[in-house]
């Protein structure tokens, strides 16, 4: 199995606070992989260093083995074509309707026949469970679990393999939430994507991901599902022993 | 190559290989436009060596749909891309209709939807006004609550906004305001040095800054500087559902909002027009001084002569109800932001374009108060 995210000794710091010091994460093909960790513990740092959104202090950050801490922008742009993104609150253009949101990635970086692209785009749409009807809605118009789906429309545009998503299900009810989970599991598995995913929702957490990291004091700590639940470290310990956590772990059975 | 293409007898053999990506879709479409159709009954396709992301699995797609239409069937060699498959079970999500609308219609040339546009133009016009005026009564209705106690008044917020808008443009103020009255000197000078009447220059520029050009320029400036500011703020706000948690919390926001802009405002502008108002007589000054050799002493003993004790005051009047013009416009336009950023920028500009137009409007009332008054 190849490594498709590599992380090692990440230093990001911010005036006297350090977020991550030497931080070591890596993500193998295929893997639905959790970010977890505290308010301010830098996960959404950590995503955007990976993303090539900021440069760290020190550290590497190889994506499919090159490393994008030492690129140019040209180079950037090729690699940052190579994955599709979601933001935590979908981030979508508010001046554009969801057909548009969808095509700016492939009209940016490629040249498709107009019929290609409507065609393409509605194949996406489609595929995140948005009808027709949803294409020529502007983002202000939609509810909160359709902008989740469009913003994840919008980054399959490009065909990636390799998708990041910030807290997919948060302002979710349950129900969306779960039927979001099944979706991205069911792209993952159908499109044989590798997912990288900052989530809080326990559900999200165990319905979805291969493997979770946990970010504390600075560190990664990562293990599977069953193995992290077991990890005697306090915060994480707190993390998944407590009630809320314990009601899931008798439902899956660890 | 992404294909190629056997004939045996009445039905093709179609070898797929490499990578069917996005990227590739142009080239594999041209190279399937060049598989042979004529006199093809069937179309056998072997796709184990090709590796179909989704896009090429629709270009595939794509393809056998027009194959079909055309009469030729198709058939796999071997299993089905999964890819395509997946594209196959989203089908039922309805079919994609392209949003572009088949024939456009030219309403101007058809006279009754010509009427009909007029009568929606008429109509939307009037709400906007009546959206307006109620905006104002409401501002009003604010006012008159707050009259009352000082606590209610806001002094810090007030004052934040004279300094915003006020202090900070001085500067600018004051430069448009010498140069101006320097032009108005200069033009003047010219043209009345023909007459031998070089000394009404002073007149020309003394009572020109004062009565009209002072405040006008300096309320001009700020509509373009705080009225884009209070609608942009106020519009962000907006997007942000900062302004309706305020309704949610029970705070009116014409009263936390508006009113403090509006009373800010209404201060700021009268000292920046007594500032344009200084700065423009020193301009005049000057340039007389310079240009026609009149000494400063002469200019002043004029200037005293050429202003009535009314003139300043005819001025300044004016500055508040500019400012509260001007303050109005902005944060009106500001709360009417809907939606999206460019609905946000839009309201931006239509807050100076019209703050700029109500105060040259109301300059104009004054003009014809004030002569009606005769002062």
């Amino acid at each position: 199995m190849a490594t498709v995210v590599e992380v090692r000794g990440l230093v990001n710091r911010f005036g006297q606070q350090t977020v991550h010091r030497n931080l070591d994460m890596r993500v193998e093909e295929g893997e639905v992989f959790g970010i977890v960790g505290g308010s301010g513990s830098g996960k959404s740092v950590l995503l955007r260093s990976i993303l090539g959104l900021q440069r760290p202090r020190a550290g590497t950050v190889l994506l499919r083995g090159e490393d994008i801490t030492r690129m140019d922008t040209a180079q950037l742009r090729r690699v940052k074509a190579g994955y599709g993104v979601t933001f935590q609150h979908g981030a979508l253009f508010s001046s554009l309707n969801v057909l548009q949101n969808v095509q700016l990635p492939m009209l940016e970086h490629l040249a498709l026949p107009r019929r290609a692209l409507d065609e393409l785009a509605h194949l996406k749409l489609r595929l995140v469970g948005l009808g027709a009807d949803a294409a020529d809605k502007y983002p202000a118009q939609l509810s909160g679990g359709m902008v989740k789906r469009a913003a994840l429309a919008r980054a399959l545009a490009l065909d990636p393999r390799l998708l990041f998503l910030d807290e997919p299900t948060s302002g979710l009810d349950p129900i969306g939430a779960q039927a979001f989970d099944e979706l991205v599991v069911y792209l993952q598995r159908e499109l044989q994507l590798t997912v990288v995913m900052i989530t809080h929702d326990l559900d999200t957490l165990f319905g979805t991901c291969t493997r979770v990291g946990v970010l504390v004091d600075g560190q990664m700590i990562s293990d599977t599902l069953a193995g992290i639940v077991d990890n005697p470290q306090p915060w994480i310990h707190a993390y998944f022993q407590g009630a809320r956590a314990q009601h899931r772990g008798a439902k899956h059975g660890t | 190559m992404y294909c190629e293409a056997q004939r045996h007898g009445d039905h093709v053999e179609l070898t797929l290989r490499g990578d069917w990506r996005l990227a590739a879709v142009r080239d594999i479409q041209a190279e399937l436009a060049a598989v042979p159709m004529q006199g093809t009954a069937r179309l056998r396709i072997a796709a184990a060596a090709a590796r179909l992301d989704l896009s090429g699995a629709w270009v595939l797609q794509d393809f056998i749909a027009a194959a079909a239409a055309a009469g030729v069937s198709s058939e796999f060699d071997g299993a089905v891309p999964a890819a395509l498959a997946l594209i196959g079970r989203t089908r039922d999500g309805g079919a994609a209709s392209s949003a572009v609308p088949g024939n456009l219609q030219l309403p101007w040339l058809d006279p009754a939807l010509a009427v009909e546009g007029l009568g929606r133009r008429a109509v939307r016009s009037w709400r906007l006004v009546e959206s307006l005026l109620g905006f104002i009564g409401r501002v009003a209705v604010a006012f008159m609550h707050d009259f009352g106690s000082l606590k209610r008044w806001r002094p810090a917020s007030i004052a934040r906004h004279v300094y915003d808008t006020g202090i900070t443009a001085i500067p600018i103020v004051a430069l448009i305001a010498f140069l101006i009255a320097v032009i108005l000197a200069y033009m003047g000078a010219q043209q009345l040095r023909k007459f031998g009447a070089d000394i009404f220059v002073v007149d020309l520029v003394t009572v020109g800054v004062l009565r009209e050009l002072g405040v006008l320029l300096t309320a001009i400036i700020v509509a373009g500087r705080s009225g884009s500011a209070f609608a942009a703020e106020l519009g962000s706000m907006r997007l942000n559902e900062e302004v309706d948690a305020l309704h949610a919390i029970g705070i009116d926001p014409v009263e936390v909002l508006v009113l403090p802009r509006v009373l800010g405002l209404m201060i700021a502008l009268p000292l920046l027009t007594v500032i344009a108002d200084a700065i423009g007589l020193v301009g005049g000054g000057l340039l007389c001084k310079t240009l026609l050799g009149m000494p400063l002493v002469q200019y002043i003993n004029r200037a005293n002569d050429a202003i009535a004790p009314t003139t300043f005051w005819v001025g300044l009047i004016k500055a508040p109800v500019f400012a509260a013009l001007i303050a109005i416009a902005g944060t009106w336009c500001g709360l009417k932001v809907r939606g999206s950023s460019r609905d946000l920028g839009r309201q931006t500009t239509l807050a100076v374009v019209q703050a700029i137009f109500f105060v040259i409007l109301a300059d104009a009332l004054f003009a014809v108060l004030f002569m009606e008054m005769d002062v």
